[in-house]
């Protein structure tokens, strides 16, 4: 069986790339990474180290044009011979991987949390409040795995990096501008997250979470409300109606811990919660709770950090 | 402009998830059923929103049976001209584009908006499908959208940022939070949805590529070990060497 990895490498080789070309040599097989993108040589031939056997990269494509990017992988899967597509559950994913399974008639698989049992892959669903097994019918199969569900595994050699001409065509959304966004971690990737709610009082208040969140190295959310009235930009909103993460860490402070926010965080290894109200429902998915206030608490616990990070 | 709207039902947000006959099928008993809350907040009301600005007419689509149209009304109490619903059960995203193209190629839309995803699935996938098989630009999970003559202007999220990005109509958007406010039906809206026109088409041949075979549930969550407030080194450490997460 031949595997072929999509990596979007436009800004440098995420962890969730490493994670998908693990996935990728689970499944046992020759595996190729195909990306777009400007990273060089050397940062794509060290993938070999998760078991990719060789990288193909196509350098036309700069854009994230989903047609152009269609393309290439179309034809690299007809190169390799590749039955089974892997991508990172990303926003490229999202763009890309159902175009690719109407082009290459292969039944897609998004949101895969865990390697195939048998002939079906459980992937996430309603939000995260459960987990459905799905079988693909169709000869040919795509797998967009989630950020965070696996760690990548090193064990192999760097590997060969090969200039590939995917016949890319022309974009047909034209590019204008492209804003970064604030913070440095992006959010469905973090493995550490820090998160407050309407608990907090106001968007002045901000302060002690973005402390605590730059001592651990860690990226910032917030509940519906505190986007909704402005505290806080919208893509730091989790939940079910926001993004939907699942970090080794997830620290929340003043939220209550309402149906729809847990849907888009209990997937989170480990929960901490910091609430006044030791009754707030969020302390019933917790596995560590708090019972204070947040404006003492947060300070607090980024000096205990300092003094940790400081002594280890 | 005729704008396309694809919604899809979803359990209400509150709605307890369980499963029946052998984890195979989710168990609808006690579900109060809603318009999936991307499609709404954001791809119907921008539709409404373009449509006031400048004319033209907004159309509902649901792939599903005939116990959907109480959700189809729903969406039309909120505006919309009218709905088409295509008679067959949604199996998978694939089946369900591939049902929606073959009707929006006949019928010839400037625009097709879906919601970013369902809140039961979560695929993020219908919209590519539909762009891919009718072979138009798909800008997925855009946060605004504007139109003047023949070409959209929209942001979307990509990698690394924020796209602002142009594009010939027609095509196909899915849409996130960011292109509007959510609209609360009126007393004239839910009257006026009754009597608005609901045509139901026949289904298109198309196989499936996916089934969901089962579902299963989380493992419950161990009781919650509390922590005193003024000993958070009490608490770094636990992270450090029972949860090893730091
Ligand atoms: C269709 C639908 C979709 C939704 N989707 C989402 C979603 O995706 N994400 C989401 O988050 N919500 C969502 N909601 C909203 C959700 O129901 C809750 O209203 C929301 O999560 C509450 O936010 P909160 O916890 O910040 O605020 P509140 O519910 O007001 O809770 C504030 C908490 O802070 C605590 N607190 C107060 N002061 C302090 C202090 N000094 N220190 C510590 N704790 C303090 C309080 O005890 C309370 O528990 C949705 C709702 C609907 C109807």
């Amino acid at each position: 069986m031949s595997v072929l990895v999509y990596i979007n490498s436009n800004s440098g080789i995420a962890k969730s790339a490493m994670e998908a070309v693990t996935y990728g040599k689970k499944l046992g097989g020759e595996v190729t990474v195909v990306t777009t993108g400007s990273a060089d040589d050397t940062a794509l031939s060290a993938l070999g180290e998760y078991g990719a056997s060789k990288i193909m990269v196509d350098r036309s494509v700069t854009s994230e044009d989903p047609q152009q990017i269609t393309s290439i992988i179309a034809s690299a899967a007809e190169t390799t011979g590749a039955t089974t597509v892997v991508f990172s559950h990303d926003l490229t994913a999202k763009a890309v991987a159902p175009r690719l399974s109407v082009r290459m008639k292969a039944g897609l698989v998004s949101g895969a949390i865990d390697i195939p049992q048998g002939d079906t892959i459980k992937v996430n669903v309603f939000s995260g409040k459960a987990m459905g097994l799905v079988k693909v019918a169709s000869e040919k199969r795509i797998i967009s795995l989630l950020p965070n569900s696996l760690q990548p595994e090193t064990g192999g050699d760097k590997c060969s990096v090969e200039e590939f001409n995917g016949n890319a065509g022309d974009a047909r959304i034209k590019v204008l501008d492209t804003k970064k966004p604030e913070g440095d971690i992006p959010l469905p990737e973090a493995e550490l997250v820090v998160s407050a709610g309407r608990g907090l009082k106001g968007p002045e208040n901000w302060g002690m979470v973005e402390a605590l969140a730059v001592e651990l190295g860690a990226a910032t959310a917030c509940s519906r409300p505190v986007a909704d009235i402005g505290w806080r930009p919208h893509h730091e909103h989790v939940g079910q109606t926001g993004v939907a993460i699942r970090p080794n860490l997830y620290i929340a402070a003043g939220i209550s811990g309402a149906i729809q926010h847990l849907a888009g965080v209990n997937g989170s290894k480990v929960i901490v919660v910091i609430n006044t109200d030791e009754e707030a429902p969020f302390f019933k998915a917790a596995d560590y709770g708090i019972v204070g206030d947040a404006f003492e608490v947060i300070p607090r616990l980024t000096e205990a950090l300092k003094k940790f990070k400081a002594s280890n | 402009m005729k704008i396309l709207v694809c919604i899809s039902k979803s359990p209400d947000t509150t709605s307890k998830i369980a499963f029946t006959d052998g984890n195979s099928k989710f168990d609808e008993n006690g579900v109060q059923y809603i318009v999936n809350p991307y499609d709404e907040w954001y791809a119907l009301v921008r539709a409404l929103e373009l449509k006031e600005a400048g004319g033209g007419s907004v159309t509902i689509c649901t792939v599903g049976s005939a116990t959907d149209d109480a959700v189809i009304r729903k969406a039309l109490a909120i505006g919309a001209d009218d709905a088409v619903r295509i008679d067959c059960e949604p199996t998978d995203a694939f089946y369900t584009a591939m049902q929606i193209a073959e009707y929006a190629k006949a019928n010839d839309y400037t625009l097709v908006l879906t919601g970013k995803e369902t809140i039961n699935y979560n695929g993020s996938q219908v919209g590519g499908m539909i762009a891919e098989a009718m072979d138009l630009p798909f800008i997925s999970l855009a946060t605004k959208l504007d139109v003047a003559g023949s070409t959209a202007t929209a942001e979307a999220e990509v990698a690394g940022g924020i796209q602002i990005c142009e594009v010939e109509l027609p095509a196909v958007i899915s849409c996130a939070k960011g292109m509007a406010e959510q609209r609360i039906p009126n007393m004239r809206g839910i009257m006026a949805a009754r009597t608005k026109p609901l045509n139901v088409v026949a289904a298109a041949d198309i196989q499936a590529l996916t089934t969901f075979e089962s579902y299963e549930l989380p493992d419950a969550k161990s009781a919650c070990k509390m922590i005193d407030p003024e000993n958070m080194d009490e608490l770094v450490s636990l992270l450090h060497t029972e949860a090893k997460v730091i």
